[in-house]
């Protein structure tokens, strides 16, 4: 068996980590699902319970030291992922439930507001749901008309496929970063650039990268730019849209009520500047310094260092995974992300997944929440194991010794 | 234990399917999925006497609720739609636990007796037997 020297002692990490604790009463679980959501470390869960413990009250309005104190932290989380994104200002993180909300608000308000009947939106084809049916939706609502960017065979992005795709209707290119199923890591920064050019503007989906590489929204230069902070070892329920000033201060709220307005009367409203526009209600207060100490933790490791330790492990994995007889990976080769999306012959990806929890490996089984690349890589299912960087060779191996075992299981 | 799970008779019944396929009209076809995990069956059958004369599935899925469905073409064709009401009860009682199956009266299905003990698998093994529940009650509706 091969083996391999890392530069991060994942054992250690791990040590931050309460699900890798031994329990009394619990099995303890090879993690290989980090694309569809990572573990908390203390440091997150501390920050929830403190917040709640000590410093409980309701944003921006509390006349009183503990609501001073709470919006304090709130507005210190937003200043923390400005600076983990490398935004100009606080006032361009726009606080979200995730992912999904940030694309839907970016979709509604921009889009509601921008779109003309026959303008068109460009979509890769490797797009998750959520950077897919908001631009749906709305260009059934405008008459703006979807623009599908086709993958290559290989599972990536052709750019000179992208400069034959821009015409002067082009008003959105919706891009990932990192595809959820095929690893692909796409050249954001050109894809931007290249939209710019064309008069086109472009967000970026980087709900599998913002944990796993440094990520620098102004080298970029994306417009928009989205995550959520239960995949980056954060909370649920708190997301983070990024937009540049001058597109948000033109886009009407999202949703409307509580704490986004300057002036109401029943004949008139004035809408509060960015960001408080579009953070209508009580927002996820604790969850965002929840996500302040997740993105302390992995820059307490160092986002070079996570990637480059990622890389190895991918490295790693892409060599055992082709000693196991008629596995078949989808996505790039070399130069991807840690997320391998496989299917064994004809056993089904659900089987696969139910055989390697029995050894308490868990990885993912179905279509990812892509249909649309599902169809285009042939396969309505794939099973997938993801990485964080908690993992190390042991799991993988342990994976591979679990893919010959369900070979095994089904007569192979 | 995984091998209660993914026992022979289950893993022939995926791999050898009996009556995978279509029937000419006049039928009844109805179309069941899991749109959480893309399972899909679609069964297809006729009724002559108040009995089910022919039926077949088609479809795609993990191996569970394929051969669910294979068994239950094997188990239903000839019935009367009474015992099938009955029997269907009878698999989901199975599923969720709560019975132990009689092989003499279940056959190849209490193979999938198993499945009770892998709770997300349940509903791969249940699907078929939903799809011909829903195609009876809206044949039922039909008739009305």
């Amino acid at each position: 068996m091969a083996t391999m020297q890392l530069e991060l002692d994942a054992r250690e990490i791990r040590k931050q980590f309460p699900f890798f604790q031994p329990h009394p009463e619990m099995r303890s679980l090879i993690y290989l699902d980090n694309a569809a959501t990572t573990q908390k470390p203390y440091a997150v869960l501390d920050a929830l319970t403190n917040f709640y413990a000590h410093h409980n009250a309701n944003v921006h309005r509390g006349a009183y030291g503990v609501g001073a104190k709470a919006s304090e932290l709130f507005e210190a989380a937003r200043e923390r992922v400005a600076r983990f994104i490398n935004a100009r200002e606080p006032a361009e993180i726009i606080f979200t439930r995730g992912t999904t909300e940030s694309i839907n608000l970016v979709a509604a308000s921009w889009g509601g507001s921008q779109l003309r009947e026959g303008d068109e939106i460009i979509v890769s084809e490797m797009e998750h749901h959520a950077n897919i049916l908001p631009w749906m939706q709305i260009a059934r609502a405008t008459g703006a008309r979807i623009v599908v960017w086709r993958i290559t065979d290989e599972g990536r992005l052709d750019l000179n496929e992208l400069r034959r795709l821009l015409t002067e209707r082009t008003r959105m290119v919706a891009v990932t970063h990192i595809s959820n199923v095929l690893g692909t890591i796409n050249p954001v920064a050109d894809i931007c650039r290249i939209a710019h050019e064309a008069g086109a503007l472009c967000l970026v989906d980087a709900a599998q990268s913002a944990a796993h590489m440094p990520l620098d929204v102004q080298a970029i230069d994306c417009d928009f730019l989205a995550f959520s902070g239960h995949k980056a070892y954060g909370p649920t329920g708190i997301g983070v849209l990024y937009g540049k000033r001058a597109l948000l201060e033109q886009m009407p709220p999202y949703q409307t009520g509580g704490g986004m307005i300057r002036k109401v009367s029943w004949e008139e409203v004035t809408w509060a500047d960015v960001p408080a526009r579009f953070e209508a209600g009580t927002p996820a207060i604790a969850e965002a310094i929840g996500l302040h100490a997740a993105l302390d933790f992995i820059d307490s490791i160092g986002r070079e260092r996570i990637a480059a330790q990622e890389h190895a492990l991918t490295e790693y994995m892409l060599a055992r995974l082709q000693e196991v007889p008629d596995l078949r990976l989808y996505g790039p080769k070399p130069d991807r992300a840690g997320i391998f999306a496989f299917t064994l012959t004809d056993i089904h990806p659900h089987d696969i997944a139910t055989v390697l929890d029995s050894r308490d490996i868990a990885i993912r089984s179905g279509h990812h929440c892509a249909h649309p690349l599902g169809e285009r890589i042939g396969v309505a299912a794939t099973a997938r194991a993801s990485l964080a960087v908690y993992n190390d060779t042991d799991h993988i191996d342990a994976l591979i010794e679990g893919l010959h075992y369900v070979r095994q299981v089904f007569g192979l | 234990m995984i091998s209660e799970l993914y026992q022979e008779i289950i893993l022939d019944h995926y791999r050898h399917p009996r009556g995978r396929g279509t029937l000419d009209e006049p039928k009844i076809h109805h179309e069941g999925a899991n749109p959480l995990c893309g399972d899909e069956v679609i069964i297809e059958f006729r009724v002559e006497d108040g009995r089910i004369s022919d039926i077949r599935f088609s479809g795609r899925g993990c191996s569970i609720s394929q051969a669910s469905a294979s068994m239950l073409v094997e188990m239903v064709k000839g019935k009367t739609l009474e015992e099938v009401r009955t029997l269907i009860q009878k698999v989901y009682a199975m599923l969720r636990g709560e019975s132990t199956p009689d092989p003499q009266e279940m056959g190849d299905l209490s193979a999938l007796a198993g499945v009770s003990h892998f709770p997300v698998r349940v509903k791969c093994a249940s699907l078929p037997w939903h799809t011909l529940e829903e195609a009876l009650n809206e044949a039922n509706h039909a008739a009305k």
